[in-house]
């Protein structure tokens, strides 16, 4: 017996590929952008937005039935807002140090688009197991294209990935760097990161044609 | 479920009763964890100084290690002999110096007021080192550190950390590779006060230069590096009665 049923399980991997919230939706570009300079930060958010929306499509679907239709937005708000709070509360009483490597992070979490767009678009009106299962899904997904362009920025900016060079010292001159090889500045600018995520578009679309818009 | 959710009465209800609960989860979560959280923000600022005066775990990697915070209460006491506060003048001991808000003192500087600056002084390997905190604003939020400097207004290190910068681009400020240029840097230049800035076009990545009064910069980073440079001229312009009389060339 499968662990999970089919229905389930495509809510976890849609959005990994045909239903991406940043290829497809388009949503969470803004910290996708400011973030993915190194492959480190990329990861930590990923792992940061898979707790918060995994969590808090539970709770906005435990009370889905009683918030009123005219003020949900600010009550998902509160609802993101608080529990990220909360965590980086306890964070600095207790792991003092992962706390300052998240402190940059808890503004761009309350404010990343697919927190809201999921509670909206799906813990609303589906069941907590099925929400859990929606908010891991896409958070995963926006994890994945953040890793992925954080990868690329990184390696290609810096020639370091999670800080340790790999292409060898660029100012000693030392392995690819001894061949002429210089690090591209760009790819450390945020507009970079919009050209990395349209290359990563346009090879999703083309292998699968079903996704292209037809207008 | 017979609740009609679209009532304005039952909105308000909600919202009132949302914000009751919300409001006292964080009062209670915030209060509680108080003492801790304040416990280890003293440990992290002596970590801080004591990185600045070159007492740490660094290794040959290139990342940050401080002292264990099981530790730090007494290695800080074994090597920082002296805290005084310089307040107009003069100078008083005081053994909680390093916990003063450097924030506060320059606002009360520049509202024209007497500040108190506390100056941390250290000794290792027989020589002593002056560790002066500093507080200013880089892009996005606060940024501030502590610089440790010796007689010869050299500097022997520094340590830098921030709220909230760009990861991968300002909050590099905390980098090894960033900080470790400041060490030897001299303040003077032809025996006046030049501080230190962070330069980018100064065309000498390695930093083999320590008399030109600047360091690279960050690439990406230019007004977080801006900032440091603003918060190093302004923190010592007020430090600088004082620095004069430990100087000694």
């Amino acid at each position: 017996m499968a662990l999970l049923s089919k229905k389930d399980a495509n809510l976890i991997l849609d959005p990994l590929a045909d239903n991406n919230p940043i290829t497809i939706q388009v949503l969470g570009i803004c910290s996708a952008l400011a973030i993915t300079a190194e492959l480190k930060a990329s990861v930590v958010m990923a792992l940061s937005v898979i707790f918060v929306l995994g969590l808090g499509n539970v709770v906005i679907s435990l009370m889905r039935n009683i918030i009123p239709s005219k003020i949900r937005i600010i009550v998902q708000l509160i609802v993101i807002a608080t529990l990220v709070i909360i965590v980086d509360q306890v964070l600095k009483a207790f792991a003092y140090e992962l706390s300052k490597t998240l402190a940059v992070f808890v503004g761009l979490i309350i404010t990343n688009c697919i927190i809201m767009g999921r509670f909206e678009a799906f813990a609303l009106g589906n069941g907590p197991w099925r929400s859990f299962l929606d908010g891991i899904g896409n958070a995963l997904g926006y994890g994945v294209i953040l890793i992925i362009v954080g990868f690329f920025r990184e390696l290609l900016g810096s020639g370091t990935l999670f800080g340790y060079p790999v292409l060898g010292d660029p100012i000693a001159k030392t392995g690819l760097y001894a061949t002429g090889y210089e690090n591209n500045g760009f790819m450390i600018i945020p507009p970079a990161a919009l050209i990395v995520v349209g290359v990563i578009i346009w090879v999703q679309r083309s292998r699968n044609r079903a996704l292209i818009e037809e207008n | 479920m017979a609740i009609n959710t679209e009532k304005n009465v039952y909105t308000v209800l909600f919202a009132a009763v949302m914000v009751a609960v919300v409001g006292t989860i964080l009062a209670f979560a915030a209060s509680g964890l108080k003492p801790l959280i304040k416990e280890n923000e003293r440990f992290e600022k002596q970590q801080n100084i004591l990185y600045a005066m070159g007492v740490n775990e660094n290794s040959d990697e290139g990342s940050v290690s401080f002292i264990p915070t099981s530790e730090v209460e007494s290695t800080f006491s074994e090597y920082i002999t002296r805290q005084i506060v310089v307040r107009d003048g003069e100078i008083t001991e005081d053994p909680e110096a390093y916990l003063i808000d450097m924030k506060k003192q320059l606002n009360l500087a520049k509202d024209g007021e007497t500040p108190s600056l506390p100056v941390m002084i250290g000794e290792k390997d027989g020589k002593t080192y002056y560790v002066i905190p500093m507080y200013g604003k880089g892009l996005w939020d606060a940024i501030w550190g502590h610089m440790a400097i010796d007689e010869n207004m050299v500097v022997q290190g520094v340590y830098f950390d921030h709220k909230g910068e760009t990861p991968g681009l300002g909050a590099n400020i905390k980098a090894r590779y960033f900080m470790d240029d400041f060490s030897g840097e001299s303040l003077l230049n032809n025996g006046r006060y030049a501080g230190i800035s962070v330069a980018k076009g100064n065309n000498d990545p390695l930093n083999q230069d320590k008399d030109d009064n600047q360091v690279d910069a960050l690439a990406g980073a230019t007004i977080t590096g801006n900032g440091i440079t603003a918060m190093i001229s302004e923190t010592l312009y007020l430090y600088k009665d004082y620095l004069e009389s430990i100087r000694t060339q």
